[in-house]
C-alpha cells in the first residue's frame, strides 16, 4: 500500500484530480444526499465500493472487450456493482436505503464511474485499477462529508444525528432544501480554487 | 397503494414545484457543460424531454409486465439502463436515416443522453412512487419540460453573465451553481401550490 505509485495514485485521486470540484463530475448525487451525514457515508462507501470493483473488472475484461461495445459493456459492470449495493442496503439497512430512494440506483449514471472506467482502468493493469478506484471514490466521500457536515449542523444542529448545538439553536430550514447544496458546493469549489492557487503560486 | 393524483397534477408539478434538477439535482453534469450557449441548451433540453417521455413509457411496460410477472425486480437497474441505451442508438438511427437535417441539431446530444441520470431517475422514482401507465408518461414529459426550462434559463443567464467581473476562483462551475442555487430558490415559491409524494 505504502509504495509510491498508490501514494500518487491516492495524492491524485483525493485532491489533484478530485472528482468533484476539479472535474465537476458526480455532482447529481453529491448535491442530493448531503443534507444528513449519515446518508452521505453510506452513499461514499457504496460509490468507494462500485467504483474500486468496477475498475478492476474493467481492468480484468481490458484485452477481451471489443472496442465498439466497451461503453456498453463498462454500463453492464457497474449496473450489476450497482445491484448488489442496493440489495445489501436494502437487506441491511432499509431505513437509510428508503432514505436514499433513487439515489443508489442513479450511481450507474454517476459519471465519475464511467469516466475512471473509461479513461484509467481502460489502460492499466487491475491492481492500479483498483487504487485509483478507490482514491477517486475517496476524493467524491470527503467532499460530499465536508458539504454534509456543514449542512447538518446548522440545518439540523447535529452530526451524525447526534445533537451538538444548544436546544436554544434556531435550524436554518434552507440548509436542508436544494438550494443551499448549490450554494455549498458552490462555496466548495471557490474556497478549493483559492487554496489551489495559493499553494501553486511559489512553484511558478 | 397506487399514488392518487391525477395526471395533469403530476404534470404540472414535475414542471414546477418538483422540477427534476432543481428540486431533485438530477442531470446536474450535462446541466453544466452544455450550458454556456443558448441553441445547444435548448437542442438537449428538447432531446431530453423526447427520450424521457417515450423511455419512461417503455420502462412502465417493461417493469410492469416483465420484471415483476418472473419475480426479477433487483435486476431494474440493469434492465432500465439497457432499455434507454438501446432506445438512445434507435432514435440515432433513425433521425440519422430519415431527416439529416434534425440530425444536426439533436444528433450531437443524444450518445451524452444514456448517461443523463434525469432519465434514469425519473424512471426510478415513477417505480418508488408507484405511478400507473398514465401518471407516468405525464411525469417522464413534465420532467422532460421541466428540464428543458430550466437548463434554458440557465443558458440565457451565463450568456449575460459573461462579461460581469466574477471572482477568479468562482468562474464557470462555482458562478453556474450559485445561479442554479437561485433559480432553485424561485422555484420552491411554487412550492406551496401541489403537494407530491
Amino acid at each position: 500500500m505504502a509504495s509510491p505509485k498508490a501514494r500518487i495514485i491516492f495524492r491524485k485521486g483525493v485532491w489533484e484530480e478530485n472528482p468533484v470540484f476539479r472535474q465537476i463530475l458526480g455532482i447529481c448525487s453529491a448535491l442530493a444526499v448531503t443534507n444528513l451525514m449519515t446518508n452521505t457515508l453510506i452513499m461514499g462507501l457504496g460509490l468507494i465500493f462500485v467504483t474500486a470493483m468496477s475498475n478492476a473488472t474493467v481492468s480484468a475484461l481490458r484485452k477481451v472487450t471489443p472496442d465498439r461495445i466497451r461503453m456498453m459493456v463498462q454500463v453492464l459492470i457497474i449496473a450489476s456493482y450497482v445491484m448488489m449495493v442496493d440489495i445489501f442496503l436494502q437487506a441491511y439497512l432499509p431505513e437509510i436505503s428508503k432514505a436514499l430512494g433513487p439515489y443508489v440506483g442513479l450511481i450507474i449514471t454517476n459519471c465519475i464511474i464511467m469516466g475512471r472506467c473509461e479513461g484509467y482502468a481502460r489502460v492499466n493493469p487491475v491492481w492500479p485499477s483498483f487504487l485509483d478506484g478507490i482514491a477517486s471514490g475517496t476524493g467524491y466521500a470527503l467532499v460530499l462529508l465536508t458539504i454534509a457536515f456543514v449542512r447538518e449542523v446548522l440545518g439540523f444542529g447535529s452530526v451524525f444525528g447526534v445533537r451538538v448545538l444548544p436546544e436554544g439553536w434556531i435550524p436554518w430550514t434552507i440548509m436542508v432544501m436544494a438550494p443551499a447544496g448549490f450554494f455549498m458546493l458552490a462555496l466548495f469549489i471557490w474556497v478549493a480554487y483559492t487554496v489551489e492557487k495559493r499553494t501553486t503560486r511559489p512553484k511558478s | 397503494m397506487e399514488s392518487s393524483l391525477n395526471a395533469p397534477v403530476i404534470f404540472f408539478a414535475s414542471i414546477f414545484t418538483n422540477n427534476i434538477l432543481l428540486a431533485n439535482f438530477l442531470g446536474m453534469c450535462s446541466f453544466l457543460a452544455i450550458s454556456r450557449e443558448l441553441p445547444s441548451a435548448v437542442g438537449l433540453g428538447t432531446a431530453v424531454t423526447f427520450v424521457m417521455t417515450c423511455t419512461t413509457a417503455l420502462n412502465y411496460l417493461v417493469y410492469h409486465y416483465l420484471l415483476v410477472p418472473f419475480d426479477l425486480v433487483h435486476f431494474r437497474f440493469i434492465a432500465f439502463i439497457i432499455v434507454i441505451a438501446a432506445f438512445v442508438q434507435l432514435v440515432e438511427m433513425l433521425i440519422d436515416r430519415y431527416s439529416p437535417r434534425f440530425y444536426v441539431v439533436l444528433g450531437v446530444f443524444l450518445p451524452l443522453i444514456t448517461v443523463n441520470c434525469a432519465i434514469l431517475g425519473v424512471c426510478l422514482f415513477m417505480v418508488i412512487r408507484k405511478y400507473n401507465f398514465i401518471q407516468s408518461v405525464a411525469y417522464g414529459f413534465g420532467g422532460g419540460l421541466g428540464w428543458l426550462l430550466a437548463i434554458t434559463a440557465l443558458a440565457g443567464i451565463r450568456e449575460k453573465i459573461k462579461k460581469a467581473p466574477i471572482p477568479k476562483a468562482l468562474e464557470g462551475p462555482g458562478i453556474s451553481l450559485i445561479v442554479a442555487g437561485l433559480m432553485a430558490l424561485s422555484f420552491m415559491a411554487f412550492s406551496g401550490m401541489i403537494h407530491v409524494g
